[in-house]
């Protein structure tokens, strides 16, 4: 048994002391970056630029998505290829609350309509758009319509019991399916434009470092909320039946648990987590287009967190800022190169890092719990771990 | 029937069909309360398939399989049979390998079985005490924080009835406890579901027919998805039809 003493966290954080020292690395990124971006002159060494500040507030958006993905796909075994999907709608539905932000200021000076409606010469604004004016609404909307499709998807999905290479097929064809719908012009979304310009947020203009350094603490935030939502369960006794779906699901039935309903909130919770990344990542990239929902973009969240650690939260926060600042590096500096690079770390990984770069940590902290207090041999327990 | 007398289980004419091949043909045998029971036949004889009907893994053609005398279980999925206390072992060692053997008896602990309980669960003294147990009926006691996939084939097997046990079910189905166990593993195996049985019925699907002596026990012999002789292993191994079935081969 554990010992009684107080603790400062609760037992299912303290365990992590992976995520411990990242959340504390994240948190004080969240401070440090906007006062060395806003504070600190900008010749000084320490003056962080203001377009850093916003690939790091997109690399943290990033990092969000491939948690909501390593949460489905790390500790329930689903392999979605369609998680773009998600992002890409919690995206719009910022894209769309930034569009009617833009008021009469668009090109063609219509006090309701954005500029493509006019072009189109739409007349009123489809009802879907109506309500994104407003904040809160488009925030709530940021989560539910993707936590809503990814319900929907999964309650069909996990019912039938489609599981393994056919899940991830169908989730490729959601995505590319949505893809195609988002191109088309009288989708009402912007067709193959996306919704851009954008001119302010809540008020405060999207060019100015204040705001971006804003959004980049925003998006720090989100990810430690993010963080400590899916550490909380997959602590829980609910994220260590999700494992044990993953590796035995038919013995899991037989135990008298309904595996579809599992995996159905996993399911859902990941796909609002991935809507609210894609909502903090638009305002500071300044477009959302329905290239998001292409299906390479699925596909290379999940080698994010494949790279990083599948089954550890940390890895997977790890690996997509990895790999995004390596992608940043190479098509800055070798472009043609990057995508076999991207492919060559992938391999490597698989190859020489099965568990990814944080592989050597032991994943399950349940196991560094029963260590401590019944210490049969520890050799053994890492043995099967690492 | 009257639910305190009724058979634990009762199949009625199950029929089974895959693609066209009758897999049980009119299988038709019951189970006493508290019976321990072997279920031996050539390969092919329907003993896996009997067991995913009772489970309900498979959906019979035909036929009733009646459970405490109340329960039709030809309409119910696995997560409720296992809820109304019938639990199965299969025959290769199923068990959640990347979790501690702690952890395995802990989800198999009998407790509210819906997404959102488990949520917010935690043990109580009561239940730890409960795996302590089980963990001690097992011998895997100093092997609790271990993870599963670590263990030896017998240790899992045991674990996989451990966990059966912590599901407190009133019947358990046991297919090939002890394909690939050592004598001595056999031997204690062999212990371990006879004081099983008796607080609990207990199936046991076997092609070990020396284990099956050391059970001790009545023995259903089926052949071609029916039952072809029943009654203890000296009566079933001195019936000709049993012999030919076995030696006809």
């Amino acid at each position: 048994m554990t010992d009684r003493r107080p603790r400062l966290l609760p037992d299912w954080l303290a365990r992590d002391r992976g995520g411990l020292v990242l959340l504390v690395l994240v948190a004080g990124a969240a401070v440090l970056v906007p006062v060395a971006n806003l504070a600190v002159p900008a010749d000084s060494a320490f003056h962080v630029p203001s377009w850093v500040v916003s690939l790091l507030g997109k690399y943290l958006s990033f990092a969000l998505l491939a948690l909501s993905v390593d949460l489905v796909w790390g500790f329930a075994g689903i392999l979605s290829l369609g998680h773009g999907a998600f992002f890409a709608l919690g995206g719009y539905a910022m894209g769309m609350y930034l569009m009617r932000q833009i008021g009469s200021r668009g090109v063609y000076g219509h006090p309701v309509l954005p500029d493509f409606m006019v072009f189109l010469d739409w007349k009123e604004l489809p009802w879907y758009w109506i309500g994104f004016d407003s904040f809160p609404f488009a925030a709530l909307m940021a989560l539910l319509v993707p936590g809503l499709l990814a319900f929907v998807f999964g309650w069909f999905a996990f019912r039938s019991r489609v599981t393994g290479v056919y899940l991830s097929i169908i989730s490729q064809a959601m995505t590319f399916a949505l893809m195609l719908a988002f191109f088309r012009n009288d989708m009402g979304f912007g067709g193959n434009n996306g919704l851009t310009d954008f001119k302010d947020m809540l008020g405060f203009p999207l060019q100015s470092d204040a705001t971006r350094a804003g959004l980049f603490a925003a998006s720090a935030v989100a990810l430690i909320g993010g963080y400590l939502l899916c550490r909380f369960i997959v602590a829980s006794k609910l994220g260590r039946i999700l494992v044990a779906i993953r590796d035995a699901e038919s013995r899991i039935r037989f135990l008298g648990y309904r595996p579809e309903h599992y995996k159905l909130f996993a399911f859902t919770v990941s796909g609002a987590l991935a809507g609210l990344a894609g909502a903090l990542y638009v305002p500071q990239v300044g477009i959302i287009n329905p290239g998001e929902f292409a299906p390479a973009n699925s596909i290379e969240i999940v080698i994010w967190v494949a790279i990083g650690g599948r089954g550890s939260l940390y890895g997977a926060v790890l690996g997509a800022i990895l790999v995004n600042y390596a992608k940043t590096y190479f098509t800055g500096a070798l472009p043609d190169l990057w995508l076999f690079v991207l492919g060559g770390m992938f391999v490597a990984v698989t190859l020489f890092l099965p568990k990814g770069i944080v592989g050597r940590v032991p994943t399950f902290a349940s196991l560094a719990r029963f260590r401590a207090g019944r210490r049969p041999d520890p050799g053994l327990a890492r043995g099967a771990d690492g | 029937m009257d639910p305190a007398k009724a058979p634990i289980l009762y199949l009625d004419g199950v029929t089974v069909s895959f693609d066209g091949f009758r897999a049980l043909n009119g299988l038709s045998f019951y189970v006493e309360p508290g019976e321990l029971r072997a279920v031996i036949g050539p390969n092919g004889a329907g003993k896996t398939t009997m067991m995913d009907v009772v489970t309900g893994r498979t959906r019979p053609d035909k036929g009733d399989v009646i459970f405490r005398g109340e329960h039709d279980l030809t309409g119910l999925d696995e997560a409720r049979i296992a809820e109304l206390g019938i639990g199965r072992k299969f025959q290769k060692p199923t068990v959640f390998e990347s979790h501690s053997v702690f952890e395995n008896l802990a989800i198999a602990l009998k407790a509210d079985r819906r997404a959102r309980a488990t949520l917010f669960a935690r043990l109580s003294p009561h239940q730890r005490a409960r795996i302590d147990e089980v963990l001690e009926t097992t011998a895997l006691a100093a092997f609790s924080a271990r993870p599963a996939g670590a263990l030896s084939h017998g240790q899992k097997q045991w674990l996989e009835i451990g966990m059966l046990l912590m599901q407190d079910p009133d019947l358990l189905l046991v297919d090939e406890p002890v394909a690939g166990m050592t004598d001595a593993e056999t031997e204690q195996t062999g212990a371990l579901l006879r004081g099983i049985a008796g607080q609990r019925s207990v199936i046991v699907v076997e092609h070990d027919m020396e284990f099956v002596r050391a059970l001790g026990t009545r023995v259903t012999v089926l052949h071609e998805g029916a039952v072809l002789a029943e009654g203890s292993l000296e009566t079933v191994q001195n019936d000709q039809r049993v012999v030919e079935v076995y030696l006809g081969r």
